[in-house]
């Protein structure tokens, strides 16, 4: 199942283990002493509130960040120091959140782009044109024009291009329609079954229980729970998602958390 | 007829001032950066062109063809080292940065080459030009340069947008994070558009020796034309750039046709002028000012 | 200097250590040099009008970009402008010392509604902008006749006092010039818009959506730079006295401005004052060697901007917590009093 395998990599360790990171801005403490591994083929949700360091994790295991400690180790190798664009070699892929298309250039361009510093694997862009059937039509249109979901889905092959093992996918959901974002998760089994593995953030908490494998859940930079969707129960998500103090609030938009 | 050849004289300057400014557009629009060594660079070019061709025994007509590599490979490291570690700071520090370079450069030359004057020989080239009556003639060596001008501008424009170099650069341009996150390391993509960057003005300095003389100062006065042609054709557009260095050119001949002292004072004018009701340039984008 | 805060945790002062010592230093210092031409000897006191030159420039280059985040490299045309109003107004029978103030104040009326061409521009745009206006007003005043056009003139009205008292009063001029420029650009630094441009510089952004006036505090600060240097040319034209535009409008006269504040360091009052010795000690040193003073001193602003923006003061500053010019406000912790 799993198309990238390498021989020399240790099938029993996780494809990537985080342990005891941390990351300030500055004097601001983001990301708190977090440990989790994505074993392969899993998806693993990261779950939390707006500003609990879920995109910052995201960003430093992509490189865009500098852990102040902890070690990133993928495939055996620690990827702490690497430079972002190494890592996409090496088979870790981020899309950012708000998308970050090159909005000057043409729909196939930006595939293009992503495809320059490509891995060997399933994915090209004739096979992005496959998953999603409207873009061959469009590919030499300009994306600045483009609907929020045409964008988060280019943004998406744009990644899958390079392929890569280890697909991190930052807020998919943020600004779309709910058609829209249920259209964007189903496209999430058909990747894992090109053997790779996915770690997504979300503040659309039903999207990631729908999903995920496993989930975590950071507050305030730390970890608050981890357990698999089945295990965890709502009032326990709630709390680890806003904290205990807070759970008088938990009827608000993020109540359907079950 | 007297305003016809007024016109094509500054139609063949244009086109030189575009060439000179091309590279300087093409660093804005990818690093963001104003290299204010552009000229002096091109000074240096043409002073590597006199002294250097002449000891590998080639004609300093044909000069470019080492000195334009040199340059490209000076463009890269220098982009990688003194102009990468300023955009590291901030913005502001590449200006005190490139504004510091220029100035020891050109007081380098001035301390080596003295103030003298220099040009690139041509031979019999210099002089000749095709008569078109009796107040309309068009110097070989001018011509010569604004059909340089327009094929690098058209290669430039074609690599952007046909190569996947090119295709790097402007994503690198567009959104330099998220051309990371797609495998590019930017840093080296700087370098690549550094290196075209002093290519196309090592080219420029060349033919700015072929049709006139140079001096250790001659750096500023032409990246200031450059830069004016930038700004009245609008910044982010190369084909802009040539209507501009054209418009320009026009301006500083119709000016120096009422009075030789008017040249230079009449472009600076049109520039403001410009700059007063259009800032964005004629073809400019808006996004290039904000 | 008064402990505030009612819980008594914290105090806040202007400064670290005790004013009345700075004071003091103050007061010797300026009697010294007030008293210069009659205790060094001519050729010292015609080095340090130079440098009292440097400095005018140099603390108005850092208003600009150290304060306010304007990269000029066109300065000189206002150290050419204030030359030349010198040049007129002596033309027409004025004493030129008495040209000084107004020769500051019509940079500063002309510098106003250029800012308004100027500010369409950002970043190194601007820059090159400001130099395209230095060069224009070179070339104009090249074309008046009246002026010496392209040739040159030499300012009038200087022949009427001994060589003697003309030094002593050309010294005089550019010291008290140098001297209302750096306290009034510390008065200002002190004043609300001090505050604006520490707002400014923190964060622009947040500057303006706390409904900062941005522009206009530039504006403010463009105007009083180029009345500054305005000045410098005037005091430079009675120092020469020939007037040349080349020569006054000259771009090493934003070169050495930048290079000063930057070796010195950005931002402080101090750094200016402090890179101008710099680069004198340096200029005395090397001035057999041609232009090696420029390309030492270019140098080492390149070295500085990259691997210590703070300058030379700010590097000093950080390390010993002390400001002879304070313009900021100290924080810090005291005991809870019982």
């Amino acid at each position: 199942m799993c198309a990238a395998a390498d021989p020399s990599i240790n099938s029993n360790g996780a494809l990537i283990e985080v342990s005891g990171l941390s990351v300030y801005h500055g004097q601001l403490c983001a990301v708190d002493d977090v440990s989790f591994k994505v074993e392969r083929g899993e998806v693993l949700a990261m779950i939390g509130a707006n500003g609990a360091g879920k995109s910052t994790l995201l960003r430093t295991i992509a490189g865009l960040h500098q852990a102040t400690s902890g070690s990133i180790v993928f495939n055996d190798q620690d990827v702490s120091k690497m430079a972002p664009h190494r890592r996409v070699t090496l088979g870790i892929s981020l899309v950012p959140e708000g998308r970050r298309l090159f909005t000057s250039m043409t729909l196939e361009e930006n595939l293009l782009v992503g495809a320059h510093y490509a891995n060997k694997g399933p994915f090209n862009i004739a096979k992005i044109y496959e998953l999603f059937d409207w873009m061959h039509d469009r590919r030499r249109q300009r994306v600045g024009q483009f609907s929020g979901g045409e964008q988060q889905a280019v943004a998406i092959g744009r990644a899958l291009v390079t392929n890569p093992q280890l697909l991190l996918l930052d807020e998919l959901s943020l600004g779309l329609a709910p058609i829209i974002i249920e259209r964007i998760y189903a496209l999430i089994p058909e990747i894992i079954a090109q053997g790779v593995s996915v770690l997504l953030v979300e503040q659309d908490v039903t999207q990631a229980l729908n999903f995920a494998n496993r989930v975590h859940c950071l507050l305030e930079g730390r970890t608050s729970l981890v357990g698999t969707p089945a295990e965890l129960s709502s009032e326990e998500i709630e709390r680890a998602y806003f904290g205990s103090h807070l759970s008088g609030y938990s009827q608000s938009s993020h109540g359907g958390a079950g | 007829m007297i305003w016809v050849n007024v016109l094509i004289q500054g139609i063949l300057i244009g086109g030189f001032y575009a060439l000179f400014a091309c590279g300087l557009s093409l660093m804005f629009g990818v690093m963001k950066v104003i290299n204010l060594a552009h000229g002096d660079i091109a000074v240096v070019a043409g002073y590597v062109a006199v002294f250097l061709a002449p000891q590998l025994h080639i004609p300093e007509v044909w000069s470019f063809i080492i000195v334009v590599p040199i340059f490209a490979v000076a463009g890269y490291l220098i982009q990688r080292t003194l102009i990468q570690k300023s955009i590291d700071r901030d913005p502001f520090t590449t200006l005190l940065v490139t504004f510091g370079f220029s100035v020891v450069i050109e007081n380098l030359l001035l301390e080596i080459y003295t103030a003298n004057g220099q040009s690139v020989n041509i031979g019999a080239l210099i002089g000749d030009s095709i008569h078109v009556s009796n107040v309309i003639y068009i110097s070989y060596i001018s011509l010569a340069v604004l059909v340089t001008a327009v094929v690098v501008l058209a290669a430039l424009q074609l690599f952007l947008s046909k190569s996947g170099t090119g295709r790097l650069i402007r994503a690198v341009a567009d959104d330099r994070e998220a051309a990371q996150l797609s495998g590019a390391n930017y840093r080296h993509i700087f370098g690549i558009a550094a290196a075209i960057a002093f290519a196309t003005v090592a080219l420029a300095g060349i033919a700015y020796g072929m049709m006139t003389e140079f001096a250790p100062t001659s750096g500023g006065v032409n990246l200031l034309f450059a830069f004016e042609s930038v700004v009245i054709g609008g910044i982010g557009s190369l084909w802009g750039t040539l209507i501009g260095g054209v418009l320009l050119g026009i301006a500083q001949q119709v000016g120096a046709h009422i009075n030789p002292e008017y040249q230079v004072l009449a472009g600076n004018l049109l520039f403001l002028v410009i700059l007063g009701v259009r800032p964005h340039g004629l073809f400019g984008k808006k996004t290039a000012f904000s | 200097m008064t402990p505030v805060d009612s819980h008594g945790l914290i105090s806040i002062r202007r400064s670290t250590h005790s004013p009345v010592i700075t004071m003091v230093g103050a007061a010797v210092l300026v009697g010294l040099l007030s008293a210069a031409p009659w205790i060094v000897s001519q050729s010292l006191a015609s080095i340090l009008m130079n440098f009292f030159i440097l400095v005018i420039m140099a603390t108005m280059w850092n208003l600009l970009a150290g304060y306010a985040g304007m990269v000029s490299i066109g300065q000189q045309a206002f150290v050419g402008l204030g030359a030349y109003a010198t040049l007129y107004l002596a033309i027409k029978g004025m004493n030129p010392f008495v040209t000084i103030p107004l020769a500051a104040a019509a940079c500063g009326i002309i510098a106003l509604p250029i800012t308004y061409l100027l500010f369409r521009l950002r970043g190194g745009y601007f820059s090159i902008a400001t130099w395209v206006i230095a060069d224009t007003a070179m070339l104009i005043i090249g074309t008046i006749a009246l002026l010496g056009g392209g040739t040159g003139h030499l300012v009038p009205g200087l022949s009427n006092l001994s060589p003697t008292a003309l030094t002593d009063a050309e010294y005089l001029a550019t010291w008290i010039v140098a001297l209302l420029v750096v306290a009034g650009t510390y008065f200002l630094l002190r004043s609300r818009v001090g505050l604006v441009l520490a707002s400014l510089r923190d964060n622009e952004v947040a500057a303006r959506s706390a409904g900062v006036r941005v522009t206009s505090a530039r504006r403010m600060v463009f105007v009083i730079a180029a009345a500054g240097c305005g000045a410098a040319g005037a005091v430079l034209a009675i120092s020469q006295p020939f007037v040349q535009p080349g020569n006054e409008f000259n771009l090493q006269w934003s070169a050495e401005m930048l290079f000063v504040s930057m070796i010195g360091g950005l931002g402080t009052i101090e750094g200016p004052i402090l890179g101008s010795i710099v680069f004198f000690v340096l200029q005395q040193s090397l001035q057999q060697q041609g232009a090696w003073y420029l390309i030492i001193f270019g140098a080492l602003a390149m070295a500085v901007a990259i691997w210590q923006p703070r300058g030379l003061w700010g590097a000093f500053r950080d390390r010993f917590h002390m400001e002879l010019m304070p313009v900021g406000h100290w924080v810090r912790e005291t005991k809870r009093p019982k």
